[in-house]
């Protein structure tokens, strides 16, 4: 991460959006974690309903607990972005934008089904089903900005390729694999967390 | 600082305090588990010398 700071601040180069191209290298980073984040929620949900994997439910889970905290500064970043450079916080119009935030609302409501069920496996089951429609809606995320007339959101990579230069790219690349690795690295801890709580509740009531 | 400046640096704060406020939450919640895995230690010690503990509270 201090890398990936490093190259944003002094090597890659200030194009026409001037420096407030800088905030690009954390806010599509950011966004792509929180894909990713999804994603990797949607394939364990899926792993729990096609094989059974013990543990799969509480994996997908916190992955989508990462997703939504990832999801929030992209739309947070993008806003604190879109101010300096449409003049205004939200552009209702702008697809990509509005499928976003579907995207991040519907994972906010995975955790209000999820708990307003009691813990057991129909909790486990229907979030799962719950994680697997959100996933549906991810490639739609992505593609919207390819499938929308307005081009008012920049756009970094389109069929020709990367649409910058090769040191922005390199720079972008460290940032995506930084944010890739704390992301998996919150993953990891909140996990062990997660299980030590549930090993812990088990140890309480076998020596109750 | 540039408005322009002062945008990214709010951007790159957020972050920063977002994750800071993440990290401090598991902190505490892995405070919360030393707390509660202590309890359980003393719990089963309890539990392994029953003499021990009547004479405690005897005594």
């Amino acid at each position: 991460m201090a890398a990936a700071i490093a190259l944003i601040f002094f090597y890659a180069p200030v194009d026409q959006d001037g420096l407030n191209q800088k905030i690009f290298y954390f806010h599509v980073p950011i966004a792509f974690t929180a894909y990713a984040c999804f994603g990797w929620g949607g394939w364990k949900a899926l792993r729990h309903l096609w094989k059974g994997d013990e543990g799969a439910d509480l994996e997908s889970y916190v992955a989508i607990h990462l997703g939504v905290i990832f999801g929030l500064l992209t739309l947070v970043t993008g806003s604190i972005w879109a101010r300096f450079r449409w003049g205004h916080w939200w552009e209702w119009k702008e697809d990509q934008l509005v499928l976003f935030l579907v995207l991040f609302l519907f994972y906010c409501a995975y955790f209000m089904l999820r708990y307003s069920l009691p813990a057991g496996p129909q909790r486990a089951n229907l979030s799962a089903v719950y994680a697997l429609f959100g996933v549906a809606l991810i490639p739609v995320s992505v593609l919207a900005i390819r499938l929308s007339q307005r081009f008012i959101h920049p756009v970094a990579f389109n069929e020709h390729g990367t649409n910058m230069a090769a040191s922005q790219f390199f720079t972008f690349c460290v940032a995506l694999v930084a944010m890739l690795a704390l992301a998996a690295t919150m993953y990891t801890v909140e996990l062990a967390g997660k299980r030590l709580d549930v090993h812990l509740r088990e140890l309480r009531e076998a020596l109750q | 600082m540039s408005t322009e400046g002062k945008y990214v640096a709010a951007v790159y704060l957020v972050v920063f305090v977002v994750l800071l406020g993440y990290v401090l939450i598991i902190a505490l919640k892995l405070q919360r588990l030393q707390q509660e895995m202590a309890e359980l230690v003393e719990l089963a010690r309890k539990r392994d010398k029953p003499e021990e503990r009547k004479a405690v509270a005897v005594g």
